[in-house]
């Protein structure tokens, strides 16, 4: 591989204030154009891993580096546009009166304006199909429509690598797959941290499982979800009717 | 809701101009000597120019308004209670001093509260908080005004859904004595908003924001402000025409 990779995190480790270690040494490189999903049980660690790829958490020991960017003090604010982080929750993420402004608020924070902006959020919108709803406000929209949205706040700040956490909790099952589809036509790096074992096999040709803040498994989704032994030994399942050979 | 759509030059205002105008408005009503009736009257006629340039029907404007009965309610106490000299009215014997105070609390009072609605009737909450940002007002308070005004509904719909919770479970919240449940909701309440408050925050500095919201306002030109404040023009000359006949 030439050029740097896309995401390295190196031996991760993190403690919250409170003292519970999250993290015991996480290492991971997903090279550009990858799609790696991160499954692991509730309180493996995930969502304090995807908290530190943009150096909302740090103080921890290890690094962390963004197509050759290390994550420090200097370099958040470039580091924050590299890495775009879709939250779990729309409501969360969503918090302008209309869809147009919220996809704004991201690139205009990185210094765009104008006709320059403008050409962002569109590009944003129609990458996730929701043009026609640029004036409406996000709580309006459906669940789907939402989560839709979310991503595309994040995709107008034109990240290297795009970070999902669990981006298919709550949604219907035709919302789940035209958001499938929506991030397959996207040909972006993509990280997902999900629970939903059959949309990491869809979406991610390559998973990663994390449990107890280390890395216990990583290759190919298919060889990993057919491990039944290495699944029950972390809380995972395949849900009922499932099976891979 | 406050707010009425509309596409006249009143609406059309960049919100700082509206904002100071509305300020400086209100100021001078507040300053004018409470005996100059006229000068009420003046303010009144004014303040409906606005409305038919800005097309906000009184009704409107009239019905938004009952938020100040309780002002008007200790304004019209005040003559049976007040002190000094007194006289007679339709039978009754009232103070001099008490019908004074109460007129001025409701002539000022009124017409305060109508300034505030047509500024609201003719701008946005979203424009009113960028005009505030662009008047320099602290940034800390132009973000708490936008997220309150976002988030209002989502906590909003986070009690009714508390509360349907509750009431599937038997809980009856007419009954006083379930009034405990009730107020151990709220506390519930205030801990998820304010850990949803923390899960916003997260995604926003995650979104490159550095405490300063995007600007998406109008720059207002020298015409904007001279257009704006003809109304307060008018204001100040009914001002100093009530202070020099005093």
């Amino acid at each position: 591989m030439t050029g740097p990779p896309a995401l390295l995190v190196e031996r991760l480790a993190y403690a919250y204030p409170d003292g519970h270690q999250a993290l015991y040494g996480v290492d991971l490189r997903v090279e550009p154009g990858e799609r790696v999903a991160v499954l692991g049980p509730n309180g493996a660690g995930k969502t304090t891993l995807v908290l530190h790829l943009n150096g909302v958490l740090s103080g921890g020991s290890g690094r962390i580096e963004v197509a050759g960017l290390p994550v420090s003090r200097s370099t958040l604010r470039e580091i924050r546009r590299r890495v775009g982080i879709v939250f779990q929750d729309p409501d969360d993420q969503l918090f302008m009166p209309t869809v147009g402004e919220d996809v704004a608020f991201g690139p205009a924070n990185f210094g765009l304006t104008g006709e320059a902006l403008r050409v962002r959020v569109r590009q944003a919108l129609d990458a996730v199909g929701m043009t026609e709803h640029v004036d409406r406000s996000p709580l309006h929209l459906s669940g789907g429509q939402r989560r839709r949205v979310a991503l595309a706040t994040v995709l107008a700040c034109d990240p290297e690598i795009l970070v999902l956490d669990e981006p298919s909790s709550n949604l219907e099952p035709v919302a789940r797959r035209e958001l499938a589809e929506v991030l397959l036509s996207l040909g972006r790096t993509t990280l997902m941290v999900t629970h939903d074992l059959p949309y990491a096999l869809q979406l991610c040709p390559r998973s990663v499982l994390i449990d107890g803040g280390v890395v216990v498994a990583d290759g190919p989704t298919r060889d990993l979800l057919a491990d039944t032994d290495l699944l029950a030994a972390h809380r995972l399942e395949l849900p009922y009717g499932f099976s891979l050979d | 809701m406050l707010y009425r759509p509309g596409s006249s030059a009143v609406h059309r205002l960049p919100a700082q101009v509206k904002i100071v105008c509305a300020l400086l408005a209100v100021v001078c009503v507040v300053a004018t000597p409470r005996t100059q009736f006229w000068a009420f009257g003046a303010y009144l006629v004014l303040l409906a120019a606005v409305w038919a340039a800005a097309a906000v029907p009184v009704g409107h404007v009239a019905r938004r308004a009952v938020i100040e009965v309780p002002f008007v309610v200790v304004a019209l106490v005040m003559p049976f209670l007040g002190g000094g000299e007194r006289f007679r009215f339709l039978g009754m014997s009232l103070s001099e001093q008490g019908a004074l105070a109460g007129w001025n609390i409701l002539a000022k009072g009124t017409l305060g509260v109508l300034v505030s609605l047509t500024l609201a009737a003719t701008t946005t909450p979203r424009e009113l908080v960028v005009g505030l940002q662009r008047l320099h007002a602290p940034a800390v308070l132009t973000t708490i005004a936008t997220l309150m005004l976002r988030y209002l509904e989502v906590i909003a719909a986070e009690a009714r859904r508390m509360r349907t919770a509750r009431i599937s479970r038997g809980h009856d919240p007419r009954f006083l004595w379930q009034v405990g449940a009730t107020a151990r909701g709220i506390g519930a309440l205030f801990v998820r908003s304010y850990e949803r408050g923390e899960r916003v925050h997260l995604a926003m500095v995650s979104r490159g924001w550095t405490g300063r919201m995007p600007d998406g306002g109008t720059t207002a030109g020298a015409g904007a402000w001279l257009a704006g404040l003809t109304p307060v023009v008018l204001a100040a000359t009914v001002l100093a025409a009530a202070v020099l006949l005093r």
